[in-house]
């Protein structure tokens, strides 16, 4: 089909458009000066005072084990759900649970976050439980609110998986739980990973319901970030941001050769 | 082969699973029973329950002490008192502040993706239609942002529009003076379409890239000009990806807190930065949770829209 | 070589009443809301039978089949395997195997341990197991190939790991759904024979589902032919052919020419119908349960007409009518003409080509006699 200039030029100025922006942020990473906008010489000194920042460091690993937890209870219970919701056609309070499951997907995070606190704070009145808030209320937001996303992504690989597999191992005499670990899970653990992954991801990356539900003394990686762009730029906020971008790249360039590696080839004569 | 006729008896052997399914049914719980109660317990304590509490609290006022509200119940000589507050939703319509935040939030939120979408379809028009080998590419380079910190996005942008951003130092290559666009509402709706270019695209390329290429072609050879065969066949057979692109921009944007908080003024008002102030900064939380519950309200609608985009969506996959 | 089992295709235990069925379904019905898949079936299927169950998309034969391995409970009837009912119990519990359309290979295992996986529910010892899938590697030719995966396999492979997996665990009842549905017509063929081979040394039962006519009365010691959810009819592959029950049946089955008629003479020995349709009388050469003046369906095949340009010697006056040709087919080993009738009736008739480039064959346009046996045909009243 014939080339539009229009079409080309207008995708090329949006990748321009998506990309200028962290590009020059990596670049300023490198920069000499504490000015992080304007060039002075290349160096790594800002990956140093990071690694020597206590605050930062306590908060990435924060982070990492909220994220860590938080990303596997969403998968157990996502999955769970995803099964639920695919395999049993019908029970009472389908329709109800496919909804409450896929509303975090659209709930602002400012009410999500407000809302469990307020929940927090209410059954730490009533039960004395959860007392004071920290780790374990960042966890159960977070696996809330991820469970929808693995919720979505499981959802559709086990609507695409062949009922008939499941069917013949209970044919061949496994039984209902003993087909899910053997069959179910082995086929749909790519959906699960990649669930996982997107739920690990969702969890480091959230300021606005972290903020609300954490005490003092438990600030998460982007909470503290926050703080300090805020207050305007710094260029170790820079190098810490390369840093990242560098991790989701390989990662995300993995991903795809991985899965065109897996791709089945075509079927020998 | 061996004699065939001669059945074995399956032999009788304790099975692990089975003996956990029995354990379980011994108790009268079924394994799915089980399954659908694990997920249906933690959305109701950790989802339904609180949005249940902030209604509850909305209707209560603010307080000194802990918690910083009055008590919904309270028991006074054996008699158990209801008390309910209407005065927080009564000032979020009397109130000039609210009344704007809430406007302001859906014109930002209203515009900005109309932007996304003039930016986004033609990037996913061409992803579509490109050849296979550089799809995947360019569809990666829209979903590597995805995976990257939304917050970083918005922190890299705030770089690049400050004073002595790169725009400005750009600029001043050709003499231009500097431009104010940091803590404007212009820089927010920069800030919306950057940080959720993706989430238009991609539901805009599934759409597109399913067009099928023929009716093009045919709408080519019956003599429509390419702007003709746009708007009578792509534009109406795209409409699913577009509404639900622009759903999936306009939902988040409207409760969006983190880019009025950074790249905005303080003049610009959003709902969901006049909720974070309102319990942060003013420690109201009674007015927070009647704030959020009329957000809720508010984003109902477009939810709504949505669904029905997906469907159609659906339906017409399943019709092909 | 061990001395073949006693086949039910010799025996043919289901002339004999007072022989016990292996399988006995029994007013089995399955409503889906409210539509019946299948309502009302009893069946009787013998030891060792190939029984084909034949149909259409929607006739309620895959339902039939699903709940003998037990993935659908009956809404109501009973279902019995080598005298225990089976009704209720689960397909992990059944001495039942199957066979998917799909064929369902796991596609995380590879052969050997798709074929094993039965055996290892079992709790066999590993040594058993090795044994018992090498033995069916051999069975069903694929010595070699255990390692493989199953995406790195040809359909007919496929086709044969799903029938060694299927026959692993020594099912009583072997259950196949559409067996070579996915398989090209030439290797269908040759798999069919196999198939047939397979059964008759193993001696197994099997129930086949199969929407193919010519795959059912090929395989098949018996046939069902299933309806709406109901069996129109059960019978050998030639009872099915040449003596259908219903207009269904008899138009389900092959290609068949079927005309109407007003019966005239009702005797105990034959039964005279006039058909408008075909211009003249049909003499049926034995006695029919209808009465005088009933209108009803007489069904011939095209084989069963022979063609000439001479009137030939009719008896009974009836049984001879006349036409043209109106199109021939050469398909080869036969033609199929077209006759068109004075009523406007048209008549399929084969001819087998008998000789190499027959000059004086008939052609297009040329009048013809059209005659028939007295007992070529079949009366249909339902």
């Amino acid at each position: 089909m014939r080339r539009s200039w229009f079409l080309t030029i207008a995708a090329t100025l949006g990748f321009a458009f998506l990309y200028a922006p962290i590009i020059s942020l990596v670049v300023f990473s490198f920069n000499e000066s504490s000015l992080v906008t304007v060039w002075s010489g290349f160096s790594t000194k800002w990956y140093g005072a990071l690694l020597a920042d206590p605050q930062i460091l306590g908060a990435a690993w924060l982070s990492l084990q909220v994220a860590f937890v938080a990303a596997t209870i969403a998968v157990v219970l996502g999955t769970l759900c995803a099964v639920a919701l695919v395999r049993f056609r019908r029970f009472r309070g389908r329709t109800m649970l496919a909804a409450t499951v896929a509303a975090p997907l659209v709930m602002p995070d400012v009410i999500t976050g407000l809302s469990l606190l307020l929940l927090f704070v209410a059954m730490e009145g009533i039960f004395g439980w959860p007392a004071g808030r920290g780790l374990m209320t960042i966890i159960i937001a977070h696996a809330t609110f991820c469970m929808a996303y693995v919720v979505v992504v499981v959802q559709s690989r086990l609507t695409d998986l062949d009922l008939s597999l499941e069917e013949a191992a209970m044919d061949l005499g496994a039984t209902p739980v003993r087909v899910f670990f053997d069959i179910t899970l082995p086929i749909i653990a790519p959906a699960l990973i990649s669930g996982w992954l997107l739920a690990f991801t969702l969890s480091l990356d959230d300021l606005v319901i972290a903020s609300f539900v954490s005490g003092p003394g438990s600030s998460t990686l982007p909470m503290v970030i926050f703080s300090k762009v805020r207050l305007g730029v710094s260029p170790d906020v820079n190098a810490l941001a390369t840093i990242i971008i560098g991790f989701v790249t390989l990662g995300v360039v993995a991903a795809t050769l991985l899965q065109r590696r897996s791709r089945p080839k075509h079927p020998l004569p | 082969m061996s004699s065939h006729d001669t059945h074995h008896a399956p032999p009788p052997r304790p099975r692990v699973w089975s003996g956990v399914e029995r354990a379980l049914a011994a108790v009268g719980i079924s394994g799915k029973a089980l399954v659908i109660a694990a997920p249906a317990i933690w959305l109701t304590v950790f989802f339904l329950v609180p949005l249940a509490v902030v209604f509850g609290i909305s209707l209560t006022i603010k307080q000194f002490g802990r918690p910083p509200y009055t008590p919904l119940l309270t028991n006074e000589e054996g008699t158990v008192q209801l008390t309910l507050h209407l005065n927080n939703y009564l000032r979020l319509f009397t109130d000039q502040l609210y009344v704007a935040a809430y406007l302001n939030s859906a014109k930002i939120a209203f515009i900005s993706t109309v932007i996304t979408l003039l930016i986004g379809y033609p990037m996913a028009y061409v992803i579509g239609r490109a050849p296979d080998q550089w799809r995947n590419i360019l569809l990666m380079l829209v979903i590597l942002p995805f995976w990257t910190s939304f917050l970083l996005r918005v922190y890299a942008l705030s770089g690049f529009m400050r004073g002595n951003g790169v725009i400005n130092q750009f600029l001043a290559l050709f003499g231009i003076e500097p431009l104010v666009m940091m803590q404007t509402d212009f820089a927010v709706y920069v800030g919306i379409v950057y940080t959720y270019l993706p989430f238009m695209i991609l539901p805009l390329y599934t759409n597109l890239v399913k067009l099928d290429g023929t009716l093009l072609e045919a709408s080519a050879d019956l003599g429509a000009r390419p702007v003709r065969t746009f708007l009578s066949i792509t534009l109406p057979l795209s409409m699913p990806g577009i509404l639900a692109g622009s759903m999936l921009v306009f939902i988040p944007a409207i409760g969006e807190f983190v880019i009025p908080a950074l790249l905005g003024g303080p003049g610009t008002l959003m709902i969901g930065r006049v909720l974070w102030d309102e319990f942060f900064a003013n420690t109201n939380w009674p007015r927070a949770a009647a704030v959020a519950i009329a957000m809720l309200v508010v984003v109902v609608i477009p939810v709504m829209l949505l669904q029905r985009a997906q469907d159609a969506m659906r339906d017409k996959e399943q019709a092909s | 070589m061990v001395k073949n089992p006693q086949l039910a295709i010799d025996t043919r235990p289901w002339r004999d009443p007072t022989a016990t069925p292996f399988v006995r379904l029994r007013n089995v019905t399955k409503k889906f809301g409210d539509i019946f898949a299948v309502s009302d079936v009893s069946l009787d299927i013998y030891k060792s039978e190939l029984f084909c169950l034949l149909g259409g998309s929607g006739s309620g034969k895959s339902t039939l089949l699903r709940m003998l391995a037990g993935f659908e409970q009956p809404t109501a009837g009973t279902i019995e395997i080598d005298g225990q009912d089976m009704t209720h119990v689960p397909p992990y519990n059944r001495p039942v195997n199957m066979m998917f359309q799909s064929y369902a290979l796991f596609p995380h295992m590879n052969v050997e341990q798709n074929i094993a996986y039965g055996l290892k529910r079992d709790g066999l010892p590993r040594a058993e197991i090795a044994e018992r899938v090498a033995e069916l590697l051999t069975l069903v030719k694929l010595q070699g190939y255990g390692a493989r995966t199953p995406h790195q396999l040809s359909g007919g492979q496929r086709q044969r790991v799903a029938l060694a997996r299927a026959l692993a665990k020594r099912p009583k009842l072997l259950l196949l759904d559409e067996p070579l549905g996915a398989l090209d017509k030439k290797l269908r063929e040759e798999t069919q024979f196999e198939l047939v081979k397979i059964q008759e040394t193993l001696g197994v039962t099997f129930i086949v589902v199969t929407h193919d006519q010519e795959e059912a009365m090929s395989l098949a010691t018996r046939i069902g032919v299933m309806d709406q959810g109901e069996i129109a009819m059960i019978g050998e592959p030639t009872d099915i052919y040449e003596f259908p029950n219903s207009k269904f049946v008899a138009g389900f089955i092959g290609s068949v020419n079927m005309v109407e008629g007003v019966v005239t003479e009702d005797e105990p020995g034959h039964v005279r119908i006039r058909s408008e349709e075909l211009g003249c009388d049909i003499y049926v050469g034995h006695g029919v349960d209808c009465a005088p003046d009933q209108r009803l369906s007489w069904a011939i095949r095209p084989e069963k007409l022979a063609l000439s340009r001479e009137r030939p010697a009719g008896r009974f006056d009836a049984n001879v009518t006349q036409g043209t040709v109106e199109e021939i087919s050469y398909l080869g080993d036969v033609s199929v003409y077209q006759v068109l009738l004075a009523s406007g009736k048209r008549l399929r008739v084969t001819q087998t080509n008998t000789m190499r480039g027959n000059p004086d064959a008939i052609t297009w346009d040329e009048a013809v006699y059209l005659t028939w046996g007295d007992s070529a045909g079949s009366v249909l009243t339902v």
